[in-house]
């Protein structure tokens, strides 16, 4: 789960992170009374969950109240495009207001999970403003890290080596080891998978602020963090994918293909948009439909993928281990009933009681084009699409 | 020979007496499996499917003799707690099938396993199964047969799609390993193909990988520097989009790592044969095998 950055930076401050002070306004009014109150010069953020606001527009200085009511309303309701949020954009519902701040230095520091290690790093660079994946990939050796030890915890002397190898010697060694600590705890006590603050900065009169801040959450552990979980903007997320969350199918991605997929297993499921792809069509989703015990889900998940306007066909690609055949068999004929779906349906199923579901599927007379295998499924699919 | 699970192995199912426990304690004793024990606790004292039920692992091996395997189907809150009550009692083979354990509750139980000698393999797994011997797990064993071709993936779908693809072009396999589609995972592919290796039985190895993280990138140094058996690769996610979770917590292109492409290149660089449609799993290892004169 991500959270907006002025959220994110309510929880750092928190954890005794410095932050620019500030404020979020959801209209230029308010931007105005905010930039007021702040009684200094501002800069107006646009808050969305995507990186690369400022090369969009959506990031501005404001020298007075006035200015900051101006950069409100031009940014509040514009529909902003980033390298991240696609060529849709994303419509902009609310602004940060903070201190402009005089930059000394910038640099980078983020506490993540490494897989290979198996516990959480920090890493560093001084390379901060920058993608950190830009600098791994051109300065490798400008980025440091420290694995902490998950049994003995986060212990100073990690946060001093960090501190000093990213040159925070002298008056800053005490507040850069502070900061990292309370980045690290933050991480650990919110079950995060990303903790990210891009760029730390140092000011012009010494002091280290979390200029930006990005925040992601292990959504595997929302069961025991109601106050994250009340962080929760869906108004950012997909709202096809919101529609299937409510309907219990945890597992849909929308993508920008013509050929819906319903089909079990993570694996599986990017397994068929790869074999989709090989055929030459383009997968309208992922969705992972998990194992199937009752039909209605079938009925939800066909439901989504209709309701998506690009779907022109569906492949359904079950290889019934868990999930049944015959559930998701009835499942297409309550659907078409319910439905009305008048995309065509290739279908490749196996394992367990696939007979009864072939027999529930001719029973019904629904119109299901079957395939033997996978590699028939994608190709009759992709036909199916270009017919 | 197998790896990991044999027809000898005794195995305790913890979490046997909930909707999943049961129904796949089931069908792992029609397989064959030897199951000789089940935990819940405060449902010690009954039986379950003929089996013993305890209230704790601990009570499980001092009743029941020494104890090989657990098959855990606990819940992801107390799923972690679950793995490290095996721990505690020495279990050598754990495996984990629960989906959804905290990411950070995983990295405590590889911490404490750590040095430990006992092999956890999940969570988020489909489990081991070693054809016409044991079943550890929920795969469907039907697809199943007994040969030489070890199978070590991520997904468990993707598994039964590539054993169903073997076995009918006739390629058995010796054991078929799921390690689990979580960031943080007990066994990696790398350890298990160096099992693979050091087993007789096992001719050749399918390795079935998927986006996200180095796994398949470790898995493709050890094959380079120590693997002259075949390897057959397949990587899943070619098509997804960077920044999304693919249904896995661990299948995630971060910037630019942990994508489809760099892994088959670190494969084909390390030797492996890449597959690059998942249709065509079976007929590209029956190629490699005749190529070879294993087949």
């Amino acid at each position: 789960m991500k959270v907006h950055e002025f959220q994110a930076k309510e929880l750092l401050a928190r954890y005794g992170v410095p932050v620019p002070h500030g404020r979020v306004a959801t209209s230029a009014s308010e931007a105005r009374q905010v930039a007021a109150e702040l009684g200094v010069p501002t800069v107006v953020k646009a808050q969305i969950h995507a990186g690369g606001r400022g090369k969009g527009g959506g990031i501005k200085l404001a020298s007075t109240p006035d200015a900051a009511e101006a950069a409100a309303r031009q940014v509040i309701g514009m529909t902003l495009v980033t390298p991240q949020t696609g060529p849709e954009g994303r419509l902009v519902r609310r602004v940060l207001l903070e201190e402009q701040t005089a930059i000394a230095r910038e640099l980078y520091l983020a506490v993540l999970i490494d897989s290979s290690g198996g516990g959480p790093v920090i890493m560093g660079s001084a390379a901060g403003g920058m993608e950190i994946e830009e600098v791994a990939a051109a300065h490798p050796e400008a980025i440091h890290r420290v694995a902490v030890d998950p049994a003995a915890g986060f212990q100073p002397f990690e946060g001093r080596e960090l501190a000093f190898a990213l040159g925070l010697g002298g008056e800053l060694l005490r507040p850069a080891v502070a900061l990292i600590a309370g980045l690290y705890r933050l991480f650990v006590e919110k079950d995060c998978s990303l903790a990210e603050v891009n760029p730390l900065v140092v000011t012009q009169d010494g002091r280290l602020v979390a200029l930006d801040a990005k925040l992601n959450f292990d959504d595997n552990a929302a069961f025991r963090h109601a106050d994250i979980v009340a962080l929760r903007d869906v108004e950012e997320e997909d709202a096809l994918e919101v529609r299937a969350q409510s309907e219990g199918i945890n597992n849909y991605v929308k993508l920008d293909g013509d050929i819906g997929c319903i089909v079990n297993g993570a694996g599986l499921a990017m397994a068929t948009m790869d074999a989709i792809k090989l055929a030459g069509g383009e997968p309208a989703n992922f969705l992972d439909i998990g194992t199937v015990n009752d039909p209605a889900r079938v009925v939800n998940a066909l439901g989504i993928i209709t309701a998506d306007a690009n779907v022109k066909a569906i492949l359904v690609n079950i290889f019934g281990g868990m999930a049944r055949v015959d559930v998701i068999a009835q499942g297409v004929v309550d659907a078409q009933k319910q439905l009305r779906a008048d995309v065509p349906i290739v279908a490749r199923l196996a394992g367990t009681n696939l007979e009864e579901g072939l027999k529930l599927l001719s029973d019904a007379g629904v119109r299901v084009e079957m395939a033997a295998d996978l590699g028939e499924a994608a190709r009759k699919a992709v036909a199916a699409v270009k017919a | 020979m197998s790896i990991l699970v044999n027809k000898d192995t005794r195995v305790l199912v913890q979490g046997i007496t909930g909707r999943e426990g049961g129904f796949q304690t089931e069908r792992c004793i029609e397989y064959g499996t030897k199951v000789i024990a089940g935990v819940t606790p405060g449902r010690g004292g009954e039986t379950a499917f003929g089996v013993p039920v305890f209230d704790t692992v601990a009570d499980a091996v001092r009743e029941r003799g020494p104890i090989d395997c657990s098959l855990i189907f606990v819940p992801a809150p107390g799923a972690a707690d679950a793995v490290l009550e095996a721990a505690a009692s020495q279990i050598k083979v754990i495996v984990c099938i629960t989906e959804g354990i905290p990411t950070l509750d995983m990295v405590t139980v590889k911490r404490a396993l750590r040095g430990s000698g006992l092999t956890l393999i999940g969570p988020n797994c489909p489990g081991v199964i070693a054809p016409g011997e044991c079943r550890v797990g929920i795969m469907p064993g039907s697809v199943f047969s007994r040969g030489g071709i070890g199978v070590v993936s991520r997904s468990g779908t993707l598994v039964y799609e590539a054993v169903d693809q073997l076995t009918r072009l006739g390629i058995g396999q010796s054991t078929c390993v799921g390690v689990g589609g979580d960031p943080i995972i007990g066994t990696t592919q790398r350890e298990v193909i160096e099992m693979f290796n050091a087993d007789p039985e096992t001719k050749a190895i399918v390795l079935i990988g998927e986006i996200g993280g180095v796994a398949e990138q470790e898995a493709a140094e050890y094959i380079r520097a120590s693997v002259r058996k075949p390897v057959i690769a397949f990587i899943a996610g070619s098509t997804a989009p960077p920044g999304r979770r693919m249904g896995h917590a661990g299948a995630i292109i971060a910037g630019n790592t942990g994508t489809a492409a760099a892994k088959k290149e670190a494969l084909a660089a390390a030797g492996a044969v890449i597959c690059d449609s998942p249709a065509e799993i079976g007929a590209t290892t029956a190629r490699v095998l005749r190529e070879r004169g294993l087949l």
